[in-house]
């Protein structure tokens, strides 16, 4: 137990200070979903779902709510039942045996909801385009309110969608 | 029964609004202090705040094949923190309904919230809901010797179980707080704390593991109002335990008369000892892992056998 | 006449014109005039008891009515209260089995037992001489017996059932028997008046003695281990009223018998008598809880519940006991009094949920919890119901068990300086209590949550529909005595005070005001009344709170979180011995459960399966250490009697020869 507590008192802090907030004009997302962004007001509860990825996004992910760019210090928090969430953090094409509990997943959360389509694959199918197990993008499924582009995308974009999403 | 006084009915009415404006803050703290020591930034202090209000906006969802148990549930759960926190001794030691401020009926009141939510669990008819309920009953089944135990060795010095005669002999003999029965049953107290409000090592409230999950696992169906209640509810436990076990071990500084300073010194007495107790309790978690679930009945067994060693300290060395 | 007397006529005459009503009114009316009857009956005894506690006698002598002993009958205080008890759980249980009874159970001889047992029941606390009482004992095990066998053409475990409970009911006769005559041996007659008198001048051996194999039988009777093997065989198999009967006012005449012997003839007693007592209880207490917790069978999980409450009631005995022998009277008082009211409450409660169980089984045909469960949408009344008896059962506020365990649990704490060997029992014993309570709550979560929340896990229990008017306007009488004794308990503990005084020699241990229990010179209250208002308030308040802060109102329907997968079967839902898994496994010493695996291969390859068969097995542990060896040695007793009887008919008159020979030789030598 010390030599924790010393390794503690020897790393300190590990989180980057917070870049300036995201405004970018070019960007605006939808009407609803800003409406949904105001009634959020700071805190957003995220459930992730991988439709079908290859988890690079996911260590992409684990990545911003981990220590050094803590995404949980702009009011998003990941909970693992879609009822205590509002927005669905969706990563992957979407396969065929996951397009159904993607869309039952979506139901499940209670309004006013979003769906962050997190990298290529969620976007556009990425490289898995007209692949035999894949139904779609995400977008094809359920409404998409906010994407994250890159394969996998980085860390400080993944935040700043987040931070989007929290208005923090 | 006298009627309540005026001094009572203050307190009664400071102690709600502490509790429940103040629990979620609690929460708050422990989660920045635990943020810090991992070398996070942290959300800041009022985050749960945040989410209770955002919480109260979103739409509730009645699951189909659920009834009447799994809606009163949250409510029940509250009620009973509500009545807990009204008539524990934690700003004032008058309480204005004195009969019900017995250890007994304040311990039962609160399992009989947990009995609630372990119902609702059932209810849902869904495995994880199941589970937890099955785990939860287990865990009360097995904390509630210690606790009996406990609250016989702090009520043998003072020959009543009632609260505020506890407290208040607390309050006339200094000395009692480092006695051996004190030390002992406050131990065993802690670990019935952690075991009662879920917290590392019996239960981590933040994980995603259904598998791992006691408490969160009763809850998974509850969204909106009816989350924000259950969230509300699981503070305020943290808080009553927190203040109860202060202010029976350590109750300097609580209000025994009715003058303002002496009760905003209560006040501030009941707000520092359990924000410490929570500081403390963040900072043992950051060092402790979750227990196999097969492993707190030895916890629970330790706990135990320190109750009986505080009751035999009471005797003998009364 | 007086009102004890005026009630106990009552209570005889409608006894003993229902069951003659039974053998001669036509079939479609039979348990409707029987029910009628018990329920009139019970509550003569109601009037009787209640009358007889708050200080009115009766007493009755026949000296030629029976051979050697007569006849003689005498109320006090102590017998009223077990004769109101009785009479309560009579009339609730006559209205019930007007319903429960029609079509099966209203043959003429069944139905000619209910009211006579009903009658043996009420006899037993007013019989005052040791023959009276042995005979209304044996009248009693007698109807019980028939009762319990009354189904035994549908299911062959019943005649198992009544093969135990017949042996085990006559061996505590047995006991009793030797006791009390041994006991009037030592007397001048065979009238608990003069066995009192001369109780007082027994040497110690003598009365410990009595006291030992009296308590062999009574304990039996109450269901306290290790003598309770009879209980969760009887009590499952008997028809659900009776049942009801049994668990909650047959079993408490054992406890009767046990304060009877123990504190009024033999005077009080050596303090390590009760100590034995208090260890048999706690035993009982978290055997019978944890059996209970781990049990399926919702009727035997009830059967072992009852050995629970006997176990705490004895706990509460036993500390009275142990306090007037350190001279302890006040507390002896409060320790006797709490017993009492567990005796009551549990009375209440326990009818309820056997009820409840009645009304399952009547709609559903099953008892096994693993394949009920959504019950509440075909039989919200039984349900509610059942709810109120297992918050009740579980010992926490509001329920009617939290008062009288509160009482306990106070009179323990407070009996900490009455000596050495106090400082080591009582911890031990509050938490033995203690884990009894926690046990308990998790049994009733399991038996209500699994039994009747969720989805249905049968065919028979989605086709539930509610009981007959009857059997619910029992089942209302019983949840309101126990909602009563929950929130106004302070309308009984006034008497019931004065009667656990008067046992133990001191004054009223508790004092109430209209909405508080007080005790006497110990500080302590408790007013279940206000904490109940308080928690309503709560609720009232939480409620409005939500409704005026929540923006959106409507609650959407939507279908249950199954991780998006697939339609989730009942066959997926926890069962009661999922529940109970995580318990079975930490007290896995004491209960190891018996596993069976059969696994069936495909034809084709031993990797494939094709089925699992899984089988499991709670046994009783005690019965087997206990029981099998005594079995086993019976049984070679048996097969060395065997020899003694080859058929031979000049060894049998050789046997004639030789022990009238060895008489005449005896005769001889001790002259």
């Amino acid at each position: 137990m010390l030599s924790l507590w010393r390794k503690i008192r020897a790393v300190g802090r590990v989180a980057e200070p917070a870049p300036p907030a995201p405004i970018d004009p070019s960007s605006q997302p939808a009407l609803h979903t800003t409406e949904v962004i105001q009634e959020l007001h700071g805190s957003v509860q995220i459930r992730h779902v991988d439709a079908g990825s290859c988890n690079g996004c996911e260590v992409e992910i684990a990545s911003a709510f981990g220590p050094v760019y803590d995404a949980e210090r702009y009011g998003a928090r990941l909970v693992a039942s879609p009822r205590h969430a509002d927005a669905l953090l969706v990563t992957g094409a979407v396969t065929l045996n996951m397009a159904e509990p993607l869309r039952r997943t979506y139901q499940a959360v209670p309004g006013p909801k979003l769906v962050v389509a997190v990298g290529d694959c969620a976007r556009n199918c990425g490289v898995f385009r007209n692949a035999y197990g894949v139904a779609g993008a995400v977008g094809d499924i359920v409404p998409v309110d906010l994407e994250i582009s890159g394969c996998p995308p980085r860390p400080d974009a993944i935040v700043e969608a987040l931070r989007r999403l929290t208005g923090r | 029964m006298n009627a309540p006084s005026v001094y009572g009915t203050v307190g009664v009415i400071l102690q709600l609004l502490i509790v429940i404006g103040l629990s979620p803050l609690l929460i708050g703290l422990m989660r920045q202090i635990r943020a810090r020591l991992e070398g996070r930034a942290g959300p800041g202090i009022g985050q749960p705040w945040r989410d209770l209000r955002k919480l109260m906006r979103k739409q509730r969802t009645s699951p189909r094949g659920t009834s009447e148990v799994f809606r009163v549930a949250p409510l029940l759960l509250v009620a009973t923190c509500l009545v807990v926190a009204a008539v524990a001794p934690f700003v004032t030691t008058a309480s204005a309904l004195d009969p019900v401020a017995d250890l007994f009926a304040v311990v039962a009141l609160l399992t009989l919230g947990t009995v609630a939510l372990a119902l609702a669990g059932l209810d849902t008819g869904t495995a994880f809901g199941g589970m937890g309920a099955s785990r939860e009953t287990t865990i009360i089944a097995l904390v509630e010797p210690t606790m009996l135990v406990a609250i016989f060795a702090l009520s043998v010095p003072v020959g009543s179980t009632n609260l505020a005669a506890i407290v208040t002999s607390g309050l006339d003999d200094p000395a009692q707080v480092f006695s051996p029965v004190s030390l002992l049953a406050a131990v065993a107290l802690i670990v019935v704390i952690i075991a009662e409000t879920g917290r590392l090592p019996v239960d981590n409230p933040s994980t995603h593991l259904e598998l791992t999950m006691v408490h969160e696992a009763m809850v998974l169906e509850y969204s909106g109002p009816d989350l924000a209640m259950v969230e509300l509810a699981s503070a305020m436990r943290l808080t009553v335990f927190l203040g109860l076990l202060a202010n029976l071990f350590v109750p300097w500084g609580i209000a025994t008369s009715g003058s303002v300073p002496v009760i905003a010194m209560g006040v501030l007495a009941f707000v520092v000892k359990v924000a410490v107790l929570g500081t403390a309790l963040a900072v043992g978690e950051v060092f402790l892992a979750k227990l196999r679930l097969f492993r707190v009945p030895e916890l629970l067994a330790g706990s135990f056998v320190l109750g009986l060693l505080a009751v035999a300290a009471s005797f003998f060395l009364a | 006449m007086n009102t004890v007397q005026a009630g106990l006529l009552t209570a005889v005459t409608f006894g003993l014109l229902s069951a003659l009503a039974a053998l001669l009114v036509a079939r479609p009316a039979r348990s409707a005039v029987v029910g009628m009857g018990i329920a009139v009956c019970g509550a003569g005894a109601v009037v009787a008891g209640v009358a007889a506690m708050t200080g009115q006698v009766a007493s009755f002598a026949a000296p030629d009515l029976l051979p050697l002993s007569g006849v003689v009958f005498a109320i006090d205080p102590l017998g009223g209260a077990f004769l109101a008890v009785t009479g309560g759980v009579a009339v609730v249980t006559g209205i019930y089995g007007i319903g429960y009874c029609r079509g099966g159970l209203d043959g003429r001889l069944v139905q000619c037992m209910l009211p006579l047992f009903v009658l043996a029941m009420m006899l037993v606390p007013a019989a005052a001489g040791v023959g009276t009482f042995l005979l209304c004992w044996e009248l009693m095990a007698l109807t019980s017996l028939l009762l319990v066998l009354a189904e035994h053409r549908r299911r062959p475990e019943v005649a198992s059932a009544g093969r135990w409970y017949a042996v085990m009911t006559h061996l505590g006769l047995v006991a009793i028997l030797i006791g009390l005559l041994v006991f009037a041996a030592n007397a001048t007659d065979a009238t608990f008046a003069a066995l009192r008198l001369a109780g007082q001048h027994l040497s110690p051996g003598l009365a410990a003695l009595i006291f030992l194999v009296t308590l062999i039988g009574f304990a039996s009777k109450a269901g306290i281990v290790p003598l309770h093997a009879w209980l969760p065989r009887a009590h499952p198999e008997a028809p659900s009223n009776v049942s009801a009967l049994m668990s909650a006012a047959m079993v408490n005449l054992g406890v009767y018998g046990i304060v009877r012997v123990g504190f009024d003839l033999l005077g009080g007693g050596a303090a390590w008598w009760w100590l034995l007592v208090l260890a048999l209880g706690a035993l009982s207490a978290v055997y019978g809880i944890l059996q209970a917790a781990i049990g399926t069978d919702l009727k035997r999980l009830l059967g072992h519940s009852t050995t629970e409450n006997m176990g705490i009631v004895l706990v509460g005995v036993g500390a009275a006991g142990l306090f007037t022998a350190s001279g302890d009277l006040t507390l002896a008082g409060l320790a006797m009094a709490a017993a009492l009211l567990h005796i009551v409450n549990h009375a209440a409660f326990k009818t309820l949920l056997f009820q409840s169980a009645g009304s399952v089984v009547h709609a559903t045909g099953r008892r096994d919890l693993d394949s009920l469960g959504g019950l509440r949408d075909g039989m919200p009344r039984t349900t509610a119901a059942f709810g109120i008896g297992a918050l009740s059962a579980s010992a926490l506020p509001p329920g009617a068990a939290f008062v009288s365990e509160w009482l306990l649990l106070q009179a323990l704490i407070h009996g900490l300086p009455a000596g050495v060997s106090a400082t080591i029992v009582m911890p031990l014993a509050v938490a033995a209590v203690a884990l009894t309570a926690g046990l308990a709550v998790a049994t009733f979560v399991k038996a209500f949550g699994v039994g009747f929340l969720a989805r249905p896990r049968s065919r028979e229990a989605e086709s539930a529909h509610e009981s007959p008017p009857s059997m619910l306007a029992g089942m209302g009488l019983a949840a309101a005595a126990c909602i009563g004794l929950a929130l106004l308990p302070t309308l009984v503990l006034p008497t019931i005070g004065a009667v656990a005084g008067g046992v133990v020699g001191s004054g009223d241990p508790v004092t109430v005001t209209a909405t508080t229990i007080a005790l006497t010179d110990f500080a302590g209250s408790l007013s279940p009344l206000l904490l109940t208002v308080a928690l309503v308030i709560g609720l009232v308040a939480t409620l409005a709170a939500a409704r005026a802060l929540a923006t959106r109102r409507a609650a959407r329907e939507a279908r249950l979180w199954d991780c998006g997968a697939g339609p989730l079967s009942a066959r997926m839902e926890y069962t009661a011995t999922s529940f109970a898994e995580p318990l079975q496994r930490v007290f896995d010493d004491v209960v190891q459960a018996e596993q069976d695996v059969d696994v069936t291969h495909h034809r084709e390859s031993a990797y494939l399966v094709e089925a699992i068969e899984y089988h499991r097995r709670v046994p009783d542990r005690i019965e087997r250490r206990l029981y099998e060896p005594v079995l086993a040695v019976m049984a070679v007793w048996g097969r060395v009697g065997r020899r003694l009887a080859p058929g031979s008919v000049h060894r049998y008159l050789g046997y004639g020869f030789y022990s009238l020979c060895a008489l005449l030789i005896l005769l001889v030598v001790t002259r």
